[in-house]
């Protein structure tokens, strides 16, 4: 099961990540480790969690970059957690079957029962997405929260990722990218959702939206002066009888 | 090939209950559902039917979890053994805790009550910490708002009765054009950024205007890198392109702020610049039909905006917005004149005013609503202007903040923009007239041992007669609130208050007591003096210049070790609170809501919540309403009791929702026993929806004020109109020149007449304005990080790992001229001291401005963390860098380096140089506070940490 | 990538093992009237020891090295997993071939064919090794046929030279072998030298702009976190410049220069020289290798670091 699935998943459930609109709050990453450190990955270990060099298991992590442009430049923030590829290298290294793209949806997934934690993987993620648990010696991802999003004890509402729940902005929406009539395969079409790094053939599922063109404004607009016969008073009374 | 997917179980339970509160992890009091799982929180998010959050949750709420499992948490109570900073002390019982502090209070309040000082900082109950310091009876009492925000809150309230910061919000739906000042990332976040992403959705366009571009500017179309300090010129330069071109709101104007008003012209004359006023003391306007004085407010009168006319008793007067158009139009507010000043350029300006002119006036939002106005006119639908500001930190934070903010409230009444569609929107209980806010109490005459103070400590001066000095002009408060240092200080000074009492200036006190405030860390200016002033002692009697500090914190701060008696609160989730009406409200514009927080986890610990200690507190000392006749304690149950069964008037109380003896009445009602009941069945909140016809024009909308009688909201419909000019700031200026039986000292005359203008000003932050600036180039400024509140999230396992340390970013281009690169070290120094600290360069940041997270760095030893935390090798304070004082004037005396108006605290304004750091010195930030050693119990630090290892279970187990 | 001596050991050794063992097989297929039992046991013994000591290793690297018997079961897609069948599978007619030699003092027929089946699946082993690497595309410097060919000649380097050494030691001198030793030498470098030039000069894969998608001209503002995290521990690991440039020049003095001196030396001189020269080229060419080993780990930059904001082929200097 290394190899990946043979068909198409029926599936192809992603995120889309709105660059337009992330202002960079973190929310996703913190709400993500909060959920999933109880969850199908429990926990998402802190080392030295008060110590001189704290770290830990995190999903999703929110980078920050300076684009510079011909609008002036912009700061985007950029959160990344796993892509959950159609070719996904990390699945295919993987030695033990640990590592595996689930036919019915397309999420990738470890097993940890199965995983000697070899890292390779993480080694074979272009993108940075594997997190390796030094703890307890396994590769721990996002799951897209599939604890969550077949959850039959979360209300109907509940069953999205947590990320895409918690976002302050909605820079972050969920769906099946398999159904064109979806939300998600919607908003890439109108926005230009793209891949990162196409040039590693991953095809990765989820996709992000590029910010938008900002509104400049057209340059050397300036208001005329009003109309000034009679001066500033002259002015007022127009304004007034208007 | 491929085999099946391994067989997982998708659907786990979550949990065994799910119990709704409201969240702590900053200012923004989100709903939250708190998932328990084996006694334990298994997982916090947002309540999705909350008005404020609506099921959203930032990341410090997702961290709540390590919040309230912190090892930082202070486990019982604390007296002081060894000296004050040595962090020594030893546990006591809380009877003995309690005994100790009422001693103390005790004879303070038989002697003399001012000798208390009880200061509380980002205390969410402080209708209740206020009531219980007046029932003391001192006049020293203040929250934490003359160091946060209280220029944006006066400003607001003197101009429009509410205010930017968490009182108004943008239409988000229906607005066009937003323009943002400052930082908003840290009061009302989650509601902005979910109107953000609304606004950009529909294409409106967003303008920052900020010295950065971090954080809500990164997504802005428009980001303008404005030099610190000179917001106020460019707005005024922006009034005046639209008044050049003619392009402002004139019937707005005329019907619902006061620029038609008429001002009296009498120059030297004691009623020089205030408002001509009928027989009934209404204001009086210049009706073009009948050619003679009217009342603006009775809505039959043509108002003139422009001209000069004589009363009938033969005074002279002009309509307010004579003066704003012959002040503005002048040419120091062109665009040209001020471009160099505020960093953007001329064009820029020009086309900025030509776009709000656009969005205003042809791209008007019309909602099909009818309304009735307060004189009883129907008006069909309801027609805005789309165009939105917001304004927050950095304005605040200057010495001329208070008058910017003004400046742009003048900007968005110009544009007939506050409280109509698309525009800026009052959330109730805003509108408020100034009319119906408190005035400041703790003169002498109010100060009695064994008394209450008549009134409330805070409040809004009208006019000098409302100041709290003696007859020489000397100031009441400890904090010289309300004095003619600062005569608006609605919030106190709490950023004073160390200095002023180790000074002994106004005079000296005996106990000082704090709440929730890092004093001897990131909550003071000039964090280094201040350590000096609580260690301080007097070489006469021994004593500590300020003998005796009561603490009360969760957490152990920096400011634990300074402090004689520690009185351990709980987490947020192992208390009761309530989010009042009579406090700062979490209402949106469409409806009214209060909500509470109650016990969801009981604490494993000797620590009580403070609410309760402090009604035990006034129980021992007898405080009235605190104390029954027999002197058994009124509220036995502490808080939860106080919640439910105190009346602030008849029918009134801390909580709106569910009153009457069944529940059945809201806003006003008899006390309900079983009213949190009512709460807790109903999520912890309460919300009341504005009719629909009541939904705009709030302040002049008949509707929306009979509503808000009824709720108990307003005292009576009178309509709020809008203060462009501010006749109140024109009475403390005739006093300055020497009119009326108040009047300020000699040495002041001059300051007053200077920044009490009726009308918003600009002038260059204080910093700025002192002898020697040359030498210090740079502006200093922070900004507030989303993931992190205040020195609080520093010692939570996760947003530690997100924001462990702070650099000092500058511009690229700057750096480079300084031969500094990234990663260098430099040394940044201010008049004040000099700190060292890591590089990185930027693009989005204004050339002359060098900025910091703010509130990252960490004294060694302090919150249970490691003593080489990187908060504490590599993280710092700017504050450091900032006096509490500015330089002496002529005379020697040392004003508070704050608002002239309103005592807000200037941590923004100030100037520093650059040097690069020798290569042979150590990679670490100075000032290295010696490591503080504290021998009082605390959590052990886990490590590593498994949180949530053990909700994992297989499948079926 | 970070350089862990656990996977440095690993190859290195494993190569030295799979080296020796290829070269053993096809000697004992080639040249009749085999050396000595004794000698049989050395040159097998070392290399089944160094093979196993090399698998030994790379478990050290495994969070899970309990479960280790996993990792054979992914041939189908996993390089890592055909390693480990590889390397088991090659006990089979390495040990028969070994029993042959040593205890029957045979190696014809079946035992022969034993000794070349090890030979091919030494070599497949070390093929299955470098192509965990260079299958991974992540990794540009890892990505390219250079990978396989330096570790294939990198192996028969110090199979060779080992061979050489013991050949010389046991009384066994064939100089056809020191000078196959001194070729293989040459061409080693050459590949080596080819795969520096090619990977120092390829065009970046990718950069921070098609990384995040931003266009041209991107710099990172903030990593995610300020401290550390195990992709940057495992994955970001950078060498500076001018370290680089002094572990190349000692790896080229150690694996190449000086054996090929001491390998003339020894087609030079004979007796004890010779034996002690030959002796002395292994030992230094496998320093030189470990040297190597640890610089194709240190200089492999992973794409996932244009996300904290490097470029790619800029090391710090």
């Amino acid at each position: 099961m290394t190899s990946l699935p043979a068909q198409k998943s029926k599936k192809r459930l992603g995120l889309v990540i709105d660059l337009d609109i992330c202002v960079g709050c973190h929310a996703c990453a913190v709400n993500c480790k909060e959920w999933n450190t109880g969850g199908y990955h429990a926990p998402l270990t802190d080392t030295n969690p008060y110590g001189a060099d704290p770290q830990g298991v995190w999903f999703n992590r929110i980078h920050s970059f300076e684009v510079a442009n011909d609008t002036g430049g912009r700061t985007v923030h950029f959160p990344k957690s796993c892509l959950h590829c159609d070719n996904a290298p990390c699945v295919t290294v993987c030695p033990t079957g640990a590592s595996y793209k689930r036919a019915e949806d397309g999420i990738v997934l470890v097993e940890e029962a199965k995983c000697i934690g070899c890292k390779l993987c993480s080694w074979a993620c272009p993108y940075g997405a594997r997190e390796f648990d030094e703890d307890v010696g396994v590769m721990k991802k996002c799951t897209l929260c599939i604890d969550r999003i077949y959850n039959e004890k979360l209300e109907e509402v509940d069953r999205v990722p947590a990320c895409v729940s918690t976002c302050p902005a909605n820079a972050r929406h969920y769906g099946d990218f398999n159904d064109p009539n979806s939300k998600v395969s919607q908003i890439v079409v109108e926005r230009g959702g793209y891949d990162l790094m196409p040039e590693m053939d991953c095809a990765p599922t989820n996709k992000y939206l590029p910010p938008r063109k900002p509104q400049s404004g057209v340059k050397g607009a300036s208001l005329p002066d009003a109309d000034n016969s009679g001066g500033f008073l002259g002015w007022l009374d127009r304004l007034l009888s208007d | 090939m491929s085999t099946p997917s391994p067989d997982i179980d998708l659907s786990p339970e979550v949990s065994d209950e799910v119990k709704y509160t409201t969240c702590y992890m900053c200012a923004c009091r989100c709903g939250i559902r708190v998932h328990m799982k084996d006694g334990s929180v298994r997982y916090i998010d947002g309540n999705p039917n909350h008005p404020v959050n609506k099921g959203v949750l930032c990341a410090k709420g997702s961290a709540g979890i390590m919040q309230h499992n912190s090892p930082a948490r202070l486990t019982n109570p604390l007296r002081r053994v060894g000296p004050r900073g040595s962090g020594q002390f030893e546990e006591i019982e809380w009877d003995e805790a309690l005994d100790v502090a009422t001693s103390w209070l005790a004879r303070v309040r038989g002697s003399d009550p001012r000798k208390l000082a009880f200061f509380t900082g980002r205390d969410q109950s402080q209708s209740f910490t206020s009531w219980w310091a007046q029932q003391y009876g001192t006049p020293n009492y203040a929250a934490h708002g003359g160091f946060c925000s209280v220029n944006i809150a006066a400003a607001g309230l003197y101009t429009m009765g509410s205010a930017f910061w968490e009182f108004s919000e943008p239409d988000w739906e229906n607005t066009r054009y937003f323009m943002m000042f400052g930082v908003a990332e840290d009061h009302d976040s989650n509601p902005i950024k979910k109107g953000l992403s609304k606004l950009k959705g529909h294409g409106g366009k967003f303008v920052s205007i900020n010295p950065v571009r971090t954080g809500y500017s990164a997504i802005a179309d428009e980001w303008l890198g404005v030099t610190p300090g000179t917001d106020g010129l460019f707005v005024l330069a922006l009034v005046h392109e639209l008044l050049r071109a003619g392009k402002v709101d004139a019937g707005y104007l005329a019907r619902y702020t006061n620029a038609c008003w008429l001002v009296i012209q009498n120059p030297g004359g004691a009623d020089d610049g205030l408002f001509a006023r009928g027989e009934e003391g209404n204001a009086l306007c210049w009706d073009r039909k009948a050619g003679a004085p009217g009342d603006p407010l009775t809505g039959d009168v043509s108002p003139e905006l422009k001209g000069e006319f004589t009363l009938p008793d033969g005074r002279r007067v002009k309509p307010a917005f004579q003066l704003i158009a012959e002040r503005y139009l002048g040419s120091e507010y062109a665009p040209a004149a001020v471009a160099d000043r505020t960093g953007v350029d001329a064009e820029t300006i020009q086309r900025i005013a030509s776009e709000l002119a656009q969005a205003a006036f042809e791209e008007e939002v019309v909602i099909d609503v009818p309304w009735t106005d307060w004189t009883g006119r129907k008006h069909d639908k309801m027609i805005g202007r789309p165009v939105t500001m917001h304004a927050m930190r950095g304005i605040s934070a200057h010495s001329n903040g208070f008058h910017t903010t003004r400046a742009i409230h003048l900007l968005q009444l110009l544009l007939g923009s506050i409280d109509v569609p698309g525009g800026m929107r009052y959330k109730p209980p805003y509108p408020k007239p100034l009319s119906a806010l408190p005035k400041p109490t703790g003169n002498a005459a109010d100060i009695q041992p064994n008394t209450p103070l008549p009134g409330p400590h805070l409040g809004f001066p009208r006019g000098p007669e409302d100041l709290l000095v003696d007859e020489h002009g000397t100031p009441q408060r400890i904090d010289k609130a309300f004095s003619w240092d600062t005569p608006l200080s609605a919030h106190g000074l709490m950023h004073m208050v160390i200095s002023n009492a180790w000074k002994g200036d106004p005079y000296p006190i005996d106990t000082l007591f704090m709440y929730m405030a890092n004093m001897a860390w990131n909550s003071s200016m000039n964090t280094a003096e201040t350590i000096k002033m609580l260690t301080d002692e007097d070489p006469e009697t021994g004593e500590y210049k300020i003998p005796r500090i009561i603490y009360s914190d969760a957490f152990y701060s920096e400011t634990v070790a300074y402090a004689d008696l520690i009185l351990p609160d709980t987490t947020y989730l192992e208390r009761w609170d309530c989010i009042s009406l009579l406090d700062r409200p979490i209402s949106d514009a469409d409806g009214v809501s209060d909500s509470i927080r109650h016990p969801v986890v009981a604490p494993d610990r000797n620590v009580r919540p403070f609410q309760d200690v402090l009604l035990a507190l006034g129980a021992s000392l007898g405080l009235n309403g605190m104390v029954n006749p027999d002197g058994s304690p009124t509220y036995p149950e502490g808080y939860k009791d106080y919640l439910t069964n105190h009346e602030r008037r008849p029918g009134v109380g801390p909580l709106a929702g569910w009153r009457g003896e069944n529940g059945e009445k809201h806003g006003q009602g008899a006390v309900n026993p079983n009213q949190l009941d009512r709460y807790i069945e109903n999520e912890s909140f309460w919300r009341q929806e504005v009719p629909e016809s009541g939904k705009y024009f709030k302040n002049v909308n008949k509707d929306y004020l009979e509503f808000a009688v009824e709720l108990g909201l307003l005292g009576d419909t009178k309509p709020i109109i809008h203060q462009i000019y501010s006749e109140e700031l024109q009475k403390f200026r005739l006093a300055a020149q020497g009119h009326g039986n108040v009047q300020p000292p000699d040495d002041r005359r001059e300051r007053i007449e200077t920044y009490f203008d009726p009308l918003p000003i600009w002038y260059a932050p204080f910093e700025e304005q002192q002898d020697g600036v040359e030498e210090f180039p740079m502006h200093a400024i922070t900004q507030r990080p989303m993931a992190m509140y205040h020195s609080w999230g520093g010692q939570n396992a996760w947003l530690r790992q997100i924001h462990g340390s702070n650099r000092l970013y500058m511009s690229r281009t700057k750096a480079a001229s300084l031969d500094v690169e990234d990663d260098s070290w430099v040394w940044v120094s201010s008049r004040n001291g000099r700190i060292r600290v890591q590089v990185k360069l930027m693009d989005g940041v204004n050339d002359d401005t060098v900025w910091t997270w703010n509130a990252i760095g960490k004294r060694s030893g302090t919150w249970n963390l490691d003593k080489d935390a990187p908060e504490a090798t590599t993280g710092f304070l700017m504050n450091h860098l900032i006096d509490e004082l500015l330089p002496a004037q002529a005379g020697g005396y040392r004003y508070t380096n704050s608002d002239p108006v309103t005592g807000q605290a200037a941590w923004y304004d100030l100037r520093v140089k650059i040097e690069k750091a020798g290569p042979e010195e150590a990679k670490e930030s100075s000032p290295h506070f010696p490591e503080l050693k504290p021998n009082i119990p605390l959590a052990e630090r886990v490590s590593p940490l498994r949180y949530g290892a053990g909700f994992r279970k297989k499948k079926g187990q | 990538m970070h350089p862990a001596g656990s996977i440095i050991l690993f190859t290195t050794a494993s190569g030295l093992g799979y080296g020796l063992l290829f070269i053993t097989g096809i000697y004992a297929a080639l040249v009749p009237n085999s050396p000595s039992p004794t000698f049989g046991l050395a040159a097998l013994g070392i290399a089944l020891g160094t093979v196993t000591l090399g698998l030994l290793s790379s478990t050290f690297h495994l969070g899970h090295p309990e479960r280790a018997w996993r990792a054979v079961s992914q041939w189908r897609s996993s390089w890592l997993s055909r390693e480990g069948v590889l390397a088991l599978v090659t006990y089979v007619p390495a040990a028969y071939f070994a029993i042959g030699w040593v205890f029957l003092d045979t190696d014809i027929g079946a035992w022969r064919t034993s000794g070349i089946l090890s030979a091919l699946l030494a070599v497949l082993t070390v093929i299955s090794t470098s192509m965990i690497y260079a299958s991974i595309k992540s990794i540009p410097r890892w990505h390219n046929c250079w990978v396989p060919a330096t570790y294939l000649l990198f192996a028969l380097l110090s199979g060779l030279l080992w061979f050489d050494a013991l050949l010389r030691l046991f009384g066994h001198t064939q100089q056809n072998i020191t000078l196959l030793a001194t070729g293989c030498v040459v061409v080693a470098l050459l590949a080596k030298w080819a795969y520096w030039r090619k990977t120092d000069n390829d065009a970046p894969v990718a950069t921070i702009g098609t990384a995040t998608g931003l266009g041209a001209k991107v710099t990172m503002l903030e990593p995610p976190h300020t401290g550390e995290n195990y992709l940057l521990k495992e994955m970001g690991f950078q060498i500076a410049r001018k370290h680089a440039v002094k572990l190349r020049r000692a790896a080229i003095f150690l694996t190449f220069l000086i054996p090929f001196c001491l390998c003339v030396l020894t087609l030079l001189t004979s007796g004890t020289t010779a034996t002690f020269s030959a002796i002395l080229a292994a030992i230094i060419a496998q320093t030189g290798i470990v040297v190597e080993r640890w610089l194709f780990f240190a200089e492999a930059q992973h794409v996932m670091s244009l996300y904290y904001g490097r470029e790619l082929g800029n090391e710090a200097s």
